[in-house]
Formats: structure tokens, sequence, C-alpha cells
């Protein structure tokens, strides 16, 4: 893995700033994430614990609606070909909603009821009140089942946004952050270096400067002693000057 | 968003599916095709599985109510389905009580609750 990686910048006052900038920014983002995640989580094992209940529930519904067919069989006789073959249109249809979770959009289902029972007539004949029994478990089943479907693609759902989440989250934690302090500390380091070789060749200017005036002072020493300087003229000192006037 | 109203789709014995059709879900669409299956004693694998994967593309169906047996046959099937809509059901049948282990729903929550879940 190539995460010993820094991002290429030319090191200047200015990148460190809008570094230390990028890092802050990173690191706000990597908590909200990380709330968002905790929050999504929080909801999933609400949703999960909800589910088992549910699902035990409906274990005892739908016993209990078998036990009424195996009556309303005993009753009326075999239906079962009947109603098979009278099916045309369905009386209980489900809308999809959708719901809001710490911006995760969920659906829900919802069952509405619409046109008229068409099974009306069946168990004229015998067994018309296990019948209606009948129906109206199997009704009562299907409600909890639409229930149980919401929660179930509430569950799948939740699980896909919370894996996304946590792998943005640690992608940040452990690939962006640490490239952005890498290229801090190179632009520290590398500014720093430069302020020491402005410093050292200051200091060694410096030294060739006071290296070359001793020497040209010694010079001067030699040449007065040897008499060969001619001092220039003093402007300060007071001497006659003679009037060059018109002659 | 309230959409056009969607269908809850059986696959299951006999006796499961006349006692939803009686719930009132069942109709046929413009093709005559139904949105149950009953599932016998001769029905083979391929044709189970062949509904159900007609039932995942078409766009009016919402659920789909399956017996907790008939899943296992198509286990394969039903665990490559990964989106959340239509939603699967396991529904325990009269000979086969509801078993919670096999659920591939609740299997994805294994690792989160573990003796939890029989409570």
């Amino acid at each position: 893995m190539s995460g010993k990686d820094r991002i290429e910048i030319f090191p200047s006052r200015m990148a460190q700033t809008i570094m230390k900038a990028r890092l802050k920014g990173a690191q706000t983002g990597r908590n909200l994430l990380k709330k968002k995640s905790d929050a999504l989580t929080l909801r999933f094992r609400q949703i999960l614990k909800k589910i088992i209940e549910t699902k035990m529930l409906m274990g005892k519904v739908m016993r209990e609606a078998a036990f009424s067919l195996a009556e309303a069989k005993f009753t009326a006789g075999d239906f079962s070909t009947t109603v098979i073959q009278n099916v045309n249109k369905a009386q209980v249809k489900i809308r999809a909603k959708k719901d809001n979770v710490a911006g995760v959009t969920l659906p829900v289902f919802e069952h509405y009821h619409e046109g008229t029972d068409s099974y009306e007539l069946t168990g004229l004949a015998r067994g018309g009140e296990q019948l209606a029994k009948l129906k109206r478990n199997y009704a009562k089943a299907v409600e909890l089942l639409v229930e149980l479907a919401s929660l179930q693609t509430s569950f799948v759902t939740l699980d896909e946004a919370i894996k996304i989440t946590n792998r943005r989250v640690n992608a940040i934690e452990h690939v962006i952050i640490p490239r952005i302090e890498r290229t801090l500390a190179y632009i520290i380091t590398e500014l720093d270096e430069r302020e020491r070789e402005e410093f050292y060749r200051l200091k060694k200017i410096q030294e060739k400067k006071k290296i070359l005036k001793e020497k040209s002072e010694k010079d001067l020493e030699h040449r007065r002693a040897a008499g060969e300087l001619l001092e220039p003229a003093n402007l300060l000192a007071e001497e006659k000057d003679e009037d060059l006037l018109f002659e | 968003m309230a959409g056009r109203g969607e269908l809850i789709a059986v696959i299951g014995d006999e006796d499961t599916v006349t006692g939803f059709l009686l719930g009132g879900i069942g109709e046929l669409n413009k093709n005559r095709h139904p949105n149950f299956l009953v599932v016998e004693k001769d029905t083979t694998i391929n044709e189970i599985e062949d509904t159900f994967r007609q039932f995942l593309h078409r766009d009016d169906i919402g659920i789909i109510l399956i017996n907790q047996y008939i899943a296992e046959m198509v286990r394969h099937a039903l665990d490559a389905h990964q989106h959340s809509i239509p939603a699967v059901l396991e529904i325990p049948s009269k000979e086969h009580p509801y078993d919670a282990a096999k659920d591939s729903i609740l299997r994805r929550a294994r690792g989160m609750f573990t003796a939890e879940d029989l409570r």
C-alpha cells in the first residue's frame, strides 16, 4: 500500500495555511460522519429488535390462520380450486412511502383496501361463518406481514448505508488525515531548513565581509607606513585658499 | 411520495395460497399472469426459481411472501437478491413451523444478536 505518500505541493507559508485548513476540514468531516454512523446504528438495532418480535408474533398469527383454514375446509369442503380460479382483482394493495432517518431515505409499506371482496359468495352453501373468520384471520396476517416487510426493507437499506458510512469514516481517518499530516510536516521541515540556509548564508557573508575589511585596513596601514599615501585634501581643515581672481 | 399501488405476491403450498387469496391479495395482470404460485409436490425447483425471478422483475410487486421450506430450496436465488424492494418475507407453513435460524434476513444480523434471538 502506498500509504506513505504526501500531497505534492510547493512548500511555502501559504501552502502551510492551506494544509492546516484542509486538515481541520477533514477532521470535522470525519466527526460528522461518525455521528451519522452512530445514529444509523442505533436505529438499526431498534429495527432489528422490532423485527425479531414481529417475526415471533407472525409465527403465532400464521398458525392461528392455518387453524381456521383447516376448520373451514372441514366444514365447507375443498374450496381451494374455486378460490384459485376466481382471482381477478386484488382488494389489498400496498403503497411505498419514504421515511427519512439521519439523511437516509427508508422505504415504508402502507397497505390499503380497494374494491370489493371478490369472495363474498364463496361459502354461501356451507361453512360461511368459518370462511368469514378465515378471511378475517388472513387479512390480519396480511396487515402484520406488510408491517414486517417495511421493517425488513428498512433493515436492509440501513445495513447498506451503515457499511458505506463506516467505510468513509475509516478512509478519512486512516488515509486522508495521515496524508495531510505528512504533507504539513514536510512543509514545516522544508521551511525550517530554508530559514537555516538563509541564516547560514548571512553568517557566511558577514564573515567574508569582516575578513575583507580587515585585509583592506592592513593594506592601508602598510601604505601609510611606507609614506606613499597622500592624504586627500581635508575640506574641513582651515587652510588658506589662494584667491583666484581675475588676473 | 406515495407511488401507485403495488401487489403482494405469494409462493406457497396450496393451503397458504388459498388463505392469502381469501385475504384478498390475488390479482391477474393484463397478460393474465397471476401474482401467486401454488407449489405442489411435483413442482420443480427451476419453476419456483423462474417464478421468483419473474416476480422480482415485475415492477408492480412490492412484497413476496414465500413459505420457509420453499425458500430453503431456492436459497441461492433469495440470497442473490440484495435490493430492498421487493421485500422477500419468509412465512411458516402448516408442516414447517417458523425457524428463525434459516431466515436469510436474520442471518445477516447473526453477528449482532446471538442469544437474544430466541428470547
